[in-house]
């Protein structure tokens, strides 16, 4: 029998992965970012990347070795070598993988609670959703209403509080990196802090029906003055159909609240400060 | 003809489902007659004149087609018609159209009968791919491509590739255990005549008011709850679908713990068997949840019940909870299978045991086990419990660590093994452990949260799951029907056209989906019947592969046809396997053996002079040589 050359195939491995890796950092994935979660997801996808490579070239690399090495001459009726299996191996390849995927998952764990850190002087906007449109109230500036048009300040966490009239929806910037479903009857949050100034697309990502695929609105993120400037000039209150569902969808949620004995849950915790005149 | 009536088969079975029909149809607007209400309520959620018949008319077919003929005499209490195994094997194409008992018509009917709804599927597929060739609206409108994605998805799932599995180890599985037939024959036939019934709803949903329905095959409350009527035919469907997996996996667990050849320890079972005892574990727990969630949907739409009306108290994100607690499993009902058809198409063509079998087997249940435990990761966006999310995440990303052991022991497996390339069936499994590690990578980003908040709902998510069911599942389903192709036919596949078609699936498969996860973590959502125009290149390029992908398929059922009629004889064990199905004669015996056979050792005992797996009846054991102990550890 002869012996495996570890060193070409470890060589092999790690060449290809690092080339492979090289090759899928270049491209910007997952688009612009323009929040102060982004950069952390983008980092994280990063990461992932470049273990991934590795372990794909791995696989590829074993394979290939083996269909280069053993694959039979022609005429070759013989079995392979007996070999049942080899439990020092058979560890390692179990242990191994479970380090990572542990250690990615205390990572995803330190991420997620970094990006849904709330702020103190977080600003509350109502998003509300319906077959196929969104609408948008703020309620810490008069409960002012704006249809089909978002503004945001800059550089300062807004808590979106998500609510869906007739069926589910989801609010998605993908700039943001930061997606949240609006489900009927409970309040939903998104918690983001934009970071960048500019023109960007809110995107409903939960099949909603025949119009799902133009369910979209205008988001801009703009300086707090150019913000509050915005929405004093709207003109229009959040009609009293939506604050009556919202706040029923709030005492709903209350309610699960105290039967689940106070878990923080998706809701809302400041719900004093929601649909305020 | 009067004869023809009474005697159970198409006519009494055509008989039956109108008399089923009439049934249903005249209960509810009788009762709705008597009660003082609108004889006929048609309210796109309601319908129950034509829902309860859409119920009482697959089982007035199944009674009258002759499901059922034996036990109810034997309820009755009348003698019963001796059952003479007349009806077993099939000697000519009509005994494919009979109420047949017998394991191997069941599993080529099963087999034939998927293979149509995967071409169904894939048209359905193709249609959705002309649409999204270019940015905005081509052949179809928006609610009708809500409608294809969403039958594309069901047909695929739940007409090809779990019934698939299920028709293969059907055909296989009591064979290679030393079997007569399956535990429960009758039981398995109403399993096999379910799936058609299922099928033909589904289908029939686009005959339906406002077209078939279009929620997606996760037909989330409480989008589901107020579609138009064709949502009714899905959940209806569902049961009949889920009942025939149900039943198929009782059958298989029965036949696997109680119908072994003396000698077959669990140890000494074929990683098929392993695979398809893991699978059934799977189902007879999981799919009662997915049958109870589209009762609750269907009680909410055609009862006016309110599991999941938000207004009257219902809760919209349990339906989730109870979908995916089937549905997650499921991914490894659709999996686990062809995990069990590798391992023995790389075994049997590398000519080598499975490296590590014993850990092989243990990673299938321990994937079971977690399985159960993951469901919640689908919904990492929805708003359920935050808390859940995090333990959650941290058990879909441990299944990793028995599905890396898999792909590792088949490499190994590789290793030091005499491999033998010719096969289509071992391309397609070779290419399997490519693909699915590239979906099994992809699962992992999924689980880690932060980056599925991204993705989430996006086509990164399209592309995963056809890498897992298409780069996964589909290339083991190819990978088995070449192998067992000439087991179940006696005759050979064409090689050329074989590896036309591997090659043209390979291409097709990475065309395909490999683009479809930078569209989606660029910021393309799913299902939708348009997108930006900064996608459409993409688009394009992806149709383009996919009419390929599809149009390479025609070559696979050409190939299969014609060599089924005309291919060569393939003689009894044309791949030189040692387990017991290719030591009896192409295609099998009716009985299978005549002689139970004796299991002596292991399945996989290449390369071990005179080491035998089973010792067939009629052979003495002086003929046998004692097998001499070789121990060979790897360097």
């Amino acid at each position: 029998m002869t012996r495996l050359p570890y060193l070409k195939l470890v060589l092999a491995t790690f060449a290809s992965g690092t080339l492979l890796s090289v090759l899928l950092l270049i491209p910007n994935w997952f688009g612009d970012a323009a929040s102060t979660a982004a950069p952390e997801i983008d980092l994280m996808l990063d990461v992932t990347i470049v273990i991934s490579s590795y372990i794909f070239a791995g696989v590829c690399v074993a394979l290939a070795y083996a269909l280069i090495k053993w694959r039979v001459k022609p005429g070759d009726e013989s079995d392979g070598l007996p070999i049942h299996g080899n439990t020092k191996l058979e560890i390692v390849w179990t242990m191994i993988p479970l380090l990572i995927v542990l250690g990615l998952g205390i990572y995803s764990w330190v991420v997620l609670d970094d990006i849904e850190a709330k702020d103190k002087d977080a600003q509350i906007v109502n998003v509300y959703s319906q077959q196929f449109a969104w609408t948008f109230g703020f309620p810490e500036q008069g409960n002012k209403w704006s249809e089909g048009e978002l503004h945001v300040p800059v550089d300062r966490q807004t808590v979106f509080k998500l609510h869906a009239q007739d069926v589910i929806h989801s609010f998605w910037v993908p700039e943001w990196r930061i997606k949240k479903d609006n489900v009927p009857g409970i309040t939903t949050d998104a918690i983001v802090t934009p970071d960048k100034v500019g023109h960007f697309q809110l995107v409903c990502t939960e099949l909603c029906g025949y119009g799902h695929s133009t369910m979209r609105a205008n988001v801009v993120v703009e300086s707090e003055a150019d913000y509050a400037k915005w929405v004093k000039g709207l003109d229009q209150k959040v009609p009293e159909s939506l604050i009556l569902t919202a706040d029923q969808a709030l005492e709903i949620e209350r309610e699960a609240q105290a039967r689940d004995g106070g878990i923080e849950g998706s809701g809302v915790q400041e719900t004093g400060t929601d649909n305020q005149s | 003809m009067a004869a023809a009536i009474k005697q159970p088969g198409w006519y009494r079975g055509a008989i039956g489902a109108l008399l089923g029909a009439a049934f249903g149809f005249f209960l509810v607007i009788g009762l709705r007659a008597l009660m003082g209400l609108d004889i006929y309520q048609t309210e796109q959620t309601g319908y129950p004149h034509i829902v309860v018949p859409l119920i009482t008319a697959p089982f007035g077919f199944l009674f009258g087609f002759g499901a059922f003929d034996y036990w109810f005499r034997w309820a009755a209490g009348k003698p019963t018609i001796p059952d003479d195994h007349s009806a077993h094997g099939a000697t000519k194409w009509q005994d494919y159209f009979k109420f047949n008992t017998d394991h191997k018509v069941i599993g080529t009917q099963y087999v034939v009968t998927t293979l149509m709804f995967f071409l169904i599927g894939g048209l359905l597929a193709l249609m959705m791919r002309a649409e999204l060739a270019s940015p905005g609206s081509q052949i179809v409108a928006a609610n009708t491509f809500n409608g294809l994605f969403s039958t594309h998805a069901v047909i695929m799932i739940f007409l090809f590739i779990i019934p698939v599995f299920a028709g293969l180890a059907n055909y296989v599985l009591p064979l290679m255990i030393g079997a007569p037939d399956m535990a429960f024959p009758r039981l398995n036939a109403l399993s096999f005549w379910l799936l058609p019934i299922a099928g033909i709803i589904f289908i029939a949903s686009f005959l339906a008011p406002g077209g078939s329905f279009d929620a997606g095959w996760t037909g989330y409350a409480p989008l589901s709850t107020g579609a138009p009527f064709g949502q009714s035919f899905f959940n209806v469907g569902v049961q009949f679908a889920g009942a025939s997996s149900i039943a198929t996996a009782l059958n298989f667990l029965v036949t696997i713990i109680t119908m072994r050849a003396p000698g077959m320890n669990l140890w000494r079972m074929p990683l098929l068997v392993w695979a398809n005892l893991s699978t059934s574990l799977l189902v007879v727990g999981a799919t009662p949840f997915v049958a109870g969630a589209q009762f609750m949907v269907l009680f909410d739409r055609v009862l006016g019940m309110n599991f999941f009306q938000f207004l009257e108290g219902g809760d919209v994100i349990s339906y989730q909870h109870i979908f995916w607690f089937y549905s997650h499993p499921a991914v490894y009902i659709m999996m686990l299978p062809g995990f069990g058809i590798v391992s023995e198409i790389i075994s049997t063509h590398a000519r080598k045991p499975v490296f590590g079998y014993r850990l092989m087997a243990l990673a299938l249940i321990g994937i079971v086990v977690l399985s159960y435990t993951v469901w919640a990761h689908h919904m990492f966006v929805a708003g359920m419990f935050s808390w859940l999310r995090v333990p959650i995440m941290i058990t879909t990303l441990l299944i990793a660590v028995p599905t890396g052991i898999k792909i590792f022991s088949w490499l190994g497996t590789l290793f030091y093994g005499k491999i033998h390339v010719y096969s289509t069936a071992m391309l397609f499994a070779l290419a399997f452990i490519v693909t699915f590690t590239v979906g099994g990578i992809s699962g992992v980003m999924l689980g880690m949260i932060p980056l599925d908040i991204h993705v989430s709902d996006t086509y990164f998510i399209v592309a995963h799951i056809h890498f897992v069911l298409f780069g996964g599942s589909v290339f083991t389903i190819f990978a088995g029907i070449y192998h067992w192709f000439p087991k179940m036919t006696g005759r050979m596949y064409d090689e050329k056209l074989g590896r036309i078609h591997f090659w043209g699936t390979v291409i097709g498969t990475w065309g395909t989906f490999v683009p479809m996860h930078w569209i989606g973590m660029d910021g393309m959502p799913r299902r939708v019947a348009d997108y930006a125009s900064q996608y459409g290149d993409w688009n394009l390029f992806i149709s383009v592969f996919a009419f390929i992908l599809g149009a390479v398929q025609l070559v696979f059922f050409y190939n299969m046809i014609v060599s089924w009629r005309f291919g060569p004889k393939a003689g009894d064990n044309p791949w030189r396997a040692n387990t017991i199905e290719w030591q009896v004669s192409s295609p099998p015996p009716v009985f299978n053996f005549d002689e139970i056979p004796r299991v002596v050792g292991g399945p996989y005992e290449f390369g071990t002079p005179g080491a035998r797996h089973a010792i067939m009846g009629g052979e003495t054991a002086a003929e046998i040589p004692e097998p001499k102990p070789t121990t060979v550890t790897a360097p």
